[in-house]
């Protein structure tokens, strides 16, 4: 191949899109490093501190695109402190600076500030895209400017952000040129919105598919929505409350009929569920559904909208449906690759969770099935090592018994042989997330079978060290490993150093590891930055710093090429 | 004392055979077998020469896996509040559920909203729960915000003397500031417009306003506040 022009490799290149295959083609030659190095327009960086936008820029001048992950995944569930840092605004900074072309930014659990969003929204001419995933720090101002200043924007996409929502009137602010959108998702805002503003938008937006609104977005606003933008593919819909006999409510009815291109359908943030019938002329179509927030949908009325639903490959929901409600969705939805079935009580008391019975169901109708994320009140290995037997294809397998520690139920016994069985059976496995009672063997299991294992979540399990040397030792491929309150301490972080230069990061928290430890990590590999995470207490660690023996409450380690990040708080410490 | 002698000896027991190696190593491919892995562990073991280095740095382990055993007991798990992080549902998808769950009616939970207070370099978030007055909030509220009203009395006359007719409006130590509200509907109010409950259940979150912002407010709460009476 090297006998062609550069042009005809870069053309080659451009057919080759995965960012795998493209890091893959830059390690062959330097020719090929060049050529791939002046053609990417993609870019990926799992790791916001793994590298500074400054040496990026320098590898890849013509970016066009750049996806961004800030805090450790952990930070979901509120382990990682508010201030840790993941800041953006030096990267919109450097890149403004530098005159790229930027057209997408897509940000997750990152700090976005108004003023980050103001240079964003000024500084790159063509900008197009803004996905914005668990991000914080920014209010509807920021989004105001996004909305001004952007002249063709297409995609502005806010999932599950923590948004200060001002009631400014940031709809009213696209300009009334604005007529490029394909999405609009503002489902998490928590105000008011301008409805008129929003009609008017959506009425000129002849390209848009994709729109997800708020719960202060009502039925008879929806109503005309839909009737004025049928070709919608995904729709989320804000508060759906209202009689059904009421004149919105028929009109929405007629409405729905005519939108024969919506494939997913998500929201309902509020429901009243008598009305969900406007949506069954529709659901045939549907291959994604998500009512994983519609805490007023259950029952009867659940059931009947899923019998509709016959195409679905993605079903995220809330444990409510029930083990019979999951039975009804194993004979119905055939087609099924994804399924999420979250808690719905989450303050406890209650026991509307689903068991393995209903897992059991749906291994066993779903043959498609490769993803699952399933809270339920209890587990048996009988039941995950037939699941392993119905569904070998897993890639993605999150269990989440909510009780911690808890065995099987059936025969008390730990639940390592229903997790063996399932990495030993399902050989492309990339996502694992473990729950119950768990022993060091569980771990033996791991590292002898799940070869393709990138990530992995620990949480109360295991007896020793020897845990998380098998992991370590076994899974290859293993890019970040998170694990909380475990028995697993120094011997297990430092027996294999040079491992964290092939992963992404290692989160431990309320394990065994002591200062000492990872300070001797840091010595030995001064490519990572170890960050100690010291939330409670600042100055005690140092005052017994000298005997090292201290135990550390929240370790936080991942390779850099750009050294210790500079932005740290006081309660981190990077060694 | 006689407890971690007894402990030590165990351990020692433990590990006088092959420290580790008895345990089955993975058998994949190229991969480190555990003995190997063990050998890693104890070249890195810098302590103080010690006769059986493997020894003490076990003693070290086991001591803590001891320690952690008491929450680690399946007889007493930790009680699924108790534990932070745990169940592992988003933090965000926990807000809006237990705000669904609020506004359905279900057990009285947490009131969170968030105040900002004008000039102030950051928000709070409080439970409008744990205070049972209007009198305990503002307090809290005034503690909360203490730095930013220092050093700053003397404002609006006319305010003050708005403010001092309701005594609810004392919150903050200075009369720079008044604290307002937005309701359900999305209007904003004057604090103490209703009675407690009523505010706590209706209030979606809390501003204290620069005094000046203000006065387009307070006709419109005087109004309703004579209306009732």
């Amino acid at each position: 191949m090297n006998y062609f022009p550069d042009e005809v490799i870069e053309h080659v290149f451009d057919f080759v899109t995965s960012h795998k295959d493209r890091n893959a083609i830059s390690l062959v030659c330097k020719s090929w490093y060049k050529i791939e190095r002046y053609s990417r327009q993609k870019v990926f960086i799992g790791n916001c501190y793994a590298i500074n936008p400054e040496r990026l820029l320098r590898r890849f001048p013509c970016l066009k695109s750049l996806t961004l992950k800030g805090k450790p995944h952990f930070a979901d569930f509120n382990l990682v402190p508010h201030e840790w840092g993941g800041f953006v605004l030096p990267w919109i900074e450097a890149l403004a600076r530098s005159r790229v072309g930027l057209e997408e930014l897509r940000l997750k659990r990152m700090v976005v500030t108004d003023e980050s969003l103001e240079l964003l929204s000024r500084s790159f001419v063509n900008f197009k895209s803004l996905v914005l995933v668990s991000c914080e720090g920014f209010t509807t101002d920021g989004l105001a400017s996004i909305a001004a200043n952007c002249r063709h924007l297409r995609d502005l996409d806010l999932q599950e952000n923590e948004i200060d929502d001002h009631r400014g009137q940031w709809l009213s602010c696209f300009p009334d040129t604005c007529t490029t959108l394909v999405t609009l998702n503002f489902a998490c805002l928590e105000g008011e919105t301008n409805l008129v503003a929003l009609e008017r938008l959506v009425a000129r937006s002849p390209n848009l598919k994709s729109l997800k609104l708020n719960r202060a977005v009502p039925l008879d606003a929806l109503a005309r929505l839909m009737a004025c933008a049928p070709q919608i593919v995904d729709l989320g819909v804000g508060s759906y409350e209202n009689d059904p006999d009421s004149e919105s409510y028929l009109k929405l009815m007629a409405v729905i009929k005519k939108c024969t291109s919506l494939r997913s359908l998500s929201g309902f943030l509020e429901a009243a569920p008598h009305c969900l019938s406007a949506f069954h002329p529709i659901c045939h179509n549907l291959t994604s559904l998500n009512l994983s927030y519609a805490a007023e949908i259950h029952g009867s009325h659940l059931i009947k909208l899923i019998q509709h639903c016959k195409k679905l490959q993605r079903l995220w929901i809330l444990d409510s449906i029930g083990d019979k409600g999951l039975e009804v969705v194993a004979s119905t939805c055939k087609e099924l690759q994804e399924l999420r079935v979250f808690p719905s009580d989450l303050l406890g008391g209650g026991n509307t969770a689903v068991t393995e019975e209903g897992l059991v169901a749906i291994s066993a109708g779903c043959p498609k099935l490769h993803s699952i994320l399933y809270f339920c009140q209890q587990m048996t290995n009988a039941a995950l090592v037939t699941v392993a037997k119905n569904c070998p294809n897993f890639i993605r397998f999150r269990l989440c018994i909510l009780e911690p520690n808890k065995p099987d139920h059936v025969t008390s016994q730990p639940l390592d042989e229903g997790f063996g069985a399932i990495v030993k059976a399902c050989k492309s496995l990339r996502r694992l997330s473990l729950s119950g009672l768990l022993t060091d063997q569980v771990f033996l299991y791991i590292g002898m079978y799940a070869n393709q294992l990138e990530m992995l979540s620990i949480a109360f399990a295991g007896d020793t060290d020897k845990g998380m040397l098998y992991v370590l030792n076994g899974c290859k491929k293993m890019k970040k490993l998170e694990i909380r309150d475990s028995p697993f301490g120094d011997t297990a972080l430092l027996a294999d150093v040079s491992k964290y230069e092939t992963m992404r990061s290692l989160w431990m928290s309320s394990c065994e590891v002591t200062l000492s430890g990872c300070k001797r990590l840091a010595e030995k590999a001064p490519w990572l930055n170890v960050e100690i995470i010291n939330e409670n207490d600042n100055n005690r660690m140092e005052e017994n710093g000298h005997e090292g023996r201290q135990k550390v409450d929240k370790l936080y380690l991942y390779r850099t090429v750009v050294g210790t990040r500079m932005d740290a708080p006081p309660f981190v410490w990077i060694l | 004392m006689m407890g971690s002698v007894e402990l030590n000896l165990r351990e020692t027991e433990l590990c006088l055979g092959l420290p580790g190696g008895d345990t089955v190593a993975p058998v994949t491919g190229n991969k480190r077998g555990f003995s190997e892995t063990v050998d890693l562990k104890l070249n890195l073991n810098n302590e103080p020469a010690n006769k059986e280095g493997s020894t003490t740095h076990d003693v070290v382990t086991f001591d803590s896996k001891e320690k952690s055993a008491c929450p680690k007991d399946p007889a007493k798990p930790p009680a699924k509040a108790q534990v932070v992080g745990w169940p592992p549902v988003r933090s965000y998808r926990k807000n809006v559920m237990v705000s669904c769950q609020k506004s359905s009616g279900g057990p009285e939970a947490a009131a969170f909203v968030k105040v900002s207070m004008d000039g102030a370099p950051y928000l709070r978030k409080i439970d409008l729960r744990m205070y049972k007055s209007y009198d305990e909030l503002s307090n809290a509220l005034s503690n909360m915000f203490s730095s930013f009203t220092m050093g700053k009395h003397g404002g609006e006359e006319g305010m003050i003397d708005f403010m001092n007719e309701r005594k609810l409006m004392d919150l903050v130590n200075s009369w720079d500031y008044v604290p307002s509200y937005e309701d359900k509907d999305g209007d904003w109010m004057l604090v103490g417009d209703v009675p407690w409950p009523m505010f706590v259940d209706t209030c979606k979150r809390l501003r204290l306003m620069k005094g000046s912002d203000a006065i387009g407010l307070a006709p419109r709460a005087m109004e309703k506040c004579k209306s009732r009476a």
